[in-house]
């Protein structure tokens, strides 16, 4: 062979593996609205920055009519690249290729790749689209499924890990999304489960959609294993891009400064919140009245509303936003939000990524389903993740704080730095019905008038402790500030807070309850 | 999608907050006790075998019926004594978690 004749060996070798499973199966893909594997990994990237390697691997395997069967890059493509200038690895599974089904071969390129990440220190973006297990290949398929895991745990809070799933992915596969920090899904796309609606069929008789069972709905609302939900697949990438530029690229860095921004205007701190304790309000018109450009990136928006928490920028920096949300269950700590309220400021402080909490909660949801779901162990995860975190943590208190809700949201007492409150605050036990009704049980019962007498005590018992001042007279506030200077309040805080640095006891790693 | 729920009155301590539901609460069933005569599915499955009939008196831990689910042949106990009231599975049938399967006097 000369030299001419290598080249073009090579060239038609490699336009043949970049043709994936070909063009019916590729036609196929779009069919559904999908992008084809290389495609969606070159709309994720910055134009032109896509690096594809290992395109020659293939699998091994010589059992059930395996031997004579070339799968193009064994159905998964990997590489490097960035997104908005910060380096990643990333790879795609490739539908058109035996379904995207996994084997050895296509294991060891994505644990590859994920090694890569780790050892570079940058994030590592995994996109799902497979029809599961490679049968053929038996146990080796499991055990590629394994050594991803194992690598997910690995990677853990030391880069950050990003899942989309834009197709299938079913039974054992959907456990490196459930490792990872963020799980992106689109509408009509995305499905994920563990058992499918033919084996649920077939063992329940119960007769479900595999959208209704585990589409990206269902999964944003209902499950909380995604985090963020697109209508269509570009949405998704734009939301990936927006996700990147607030977190660093690893545990050892921070987040990139950008140019600081003052709120856009037409937000007043000082009238958004309801005097009366009852009446609901956004809490995100709060971040957005104190964060820059009142740009606050919301994470898990759709699920256990009753807590927001998100990315927002202060000075050019980004912070982690943890929100009670008084419009949603009057911004109750529950089973869920707990749960949600933990990851996100364990994903926080791995990455140094300040944490600022903005308090309004009357306690903990009461009912029967709550204490039989566990909500005692489940709300003893926000108190874990509040006290194990070591970045600078900031609490502003809104209004009401009360008994072990008051606890939780990031008190004093939690390890907070910064405690602030504004006037509306009300930190106390309980709320001054519940109060009241308790401390002067006798006394209203033994009244000629017990209604007349009750309102008093709750107007005695409001005006007494419904306040932000007992607390800040015993040094659990540090301040008590007004709605308006809470964004240069923070700024303060947060720059006096930059070179913080906290130790925890020696440990191998705690035992949270999770 | 939280923002369609209605407005919902939470209590919280004696006090009623103006609110609104997420959609877990608002699904939720509301708890009653169990009544500890009735047996149900404790798991998805097809009944197997069934080894009681109404009006037969059964100790406690007696064996009523098989439940095979998840390829496993499970043994469905007496949870008392008692007198079988009623028998609500056929051998064949398949039945959801919580279906009820025998009802004691």
């Amino acid at each position: 062979m000369n030299l001419r004749q290598r080249l073009v060996e090579f060239l038609s070798k490699r336009d043949r593996a970049v043709g994936g499973g070909g063009p019916k199966a590729v036609e196929k893909q779009l069919a559904q609205g999908k992008l084809t594997a290389r495609d969606r990994i070159r709309a994720i990237l910055d134009a032109g920055s896509f690096h594809e390697y290992d395109l020659f691997v293939e699998h091994l395997c010589s059992d059930f009519g395996m031997d004579g069967k070339h799968l193009p890059g064994d159905g998964v493509v990997t590489g490097t690249g960035t997104i908005q200038g910060h380096p990643v690895c990333i790879y795609a599974q490739d539908f058109t290729v035996a379904g995207g089904s996994l084997g050895l071969a296509h294991a060891r390129k994505i644990t590859k790749i994920m090694d890569h990440a780790l050892k570079l220190g940058i994030p590592l973006i995994g996109i799902n689209d497979s029809g599961g297990a490679r049968i053929q290949e038996g146990v080796n398929s499991l055990a590629g499924y394994g050594e991803i895991f194992f690598r997910n745990t690995l990677a853990s809070g030391v880069i950050p890990q990003i899942s989309v799933v834009l197709g299938p992915c079913a039974g054992g596969a959907v456990y490196s999304p459930a490792l990872t920090d963020f799980v992106f899904v689109v509408e009509k796309i995305s499905k994920m489960f563990i058992t499918g609606p033919e084996v649920i069929k077939t063992v329940l008789g119960e007769e479900i959609s595999m959208e209704e069972l585990g589409g990206a709905r269902v999964q944003v609302e209902t499950s909380g294993n995604a985090h963020f939900f697109a209508a269509t697949e570009q949405e998704c990438f734009e939301q990936i891009n927006r996700l990147v530029t607030f977190i660093p690229w690893n545990n050892q860095k921070r987040a990139d400064p950008f140019p600081a921004k003052p709120p856009r205007s037409g937000i007043d701190l000082d009238a958004v919140v309801p005097a009366e304790p009852t009446r609901p309000y956004d809490v995100r018109d709060v971040v957005r009245g104190v964060c820059d450009d009142s740009d606050f990136f919301e994470v898990q928006q759709h699920w256990a509303a009753n807590i927001v928490v998100g990315f927002a920028r202060l000075g050019g920096n980004t912070v982690g936003v943890i929100a009670n949300q008084p419009m949603v269950l009057a911004g109750v700590l529950d089973v869920d939000s707990s749960d949600k309220a933990a990851r996100f400021i364990r994903f926080c402080d791995a990455f140094n990524i300040p944490l600022v909490t903005l308090v309004d909660l009357p306690g903990y949801l009461p009912g029967v389903d709550q204490e039989h779901a566990g909500v005692i162990r489940h709300g003893a995860k926000i108190l874990y993740a509040y006290s194990e975190a070591t970045v600078p943590k900031i609490t502003v208190i809104l209004r009401k704080a009360y008994g072990g809700g008051y606890i939780a949201m990031c008190s004093r007492h939690l390890g907070a730095d910064f405690v602030f409150a504004w006037p509306t605050a009300e930190i106390a036990v309980m709320g001054p019905e519940g109060a009241a009704n308790i401390i002067f049980k006798g006394e209203i019962a033994a009244a000629a008038d017990p209604e007349a007498v009750r309102k008093a005590k709750v107007a005695e018992y409001t005006e007494k402790f419904a306040n932000p001042y007992i607390a800040a007279a015993n040094g659990h506030v540090d301040a008590v500030i007004q709605p308006r200077e809470t964004r240069e309040v923070l700024l303060h805080a947060l720059a006096i807070s930059a070179h913080k640095s906290e130790s925890r006891p020696g440990k191998k790693h705690g035992v949270p309850p999770f | 999608m939280t923002d369609d729920t209605p407005p919902i009155r939470l209590v919280v301590d004696d006090t009623a907050y103006e609110t609104r539901a997420t959609p877990a609460f608002a699904s939720r069933r509301r708890w009653s006790p169990p009544d500890p005569r009735l047996v149900a599915a404790h798991i998805p499955g097809v009944i197997r075998a069934v080894y009681v009939r109404p009006g037969q008196a059964v100790r406690w831990g007696e064996r009523l019926l098989v439940l095979e689910a998840m390829k496993m042949q499970n043994d469905v106990l007496a949870p008392r004594a008692g007198v079988v009231k009623s028998v609500r599975a056929e051998v064949g049938e398949m039945v959801p978690r919580g279906r009820l399967l025998i009802e004691l006097e």
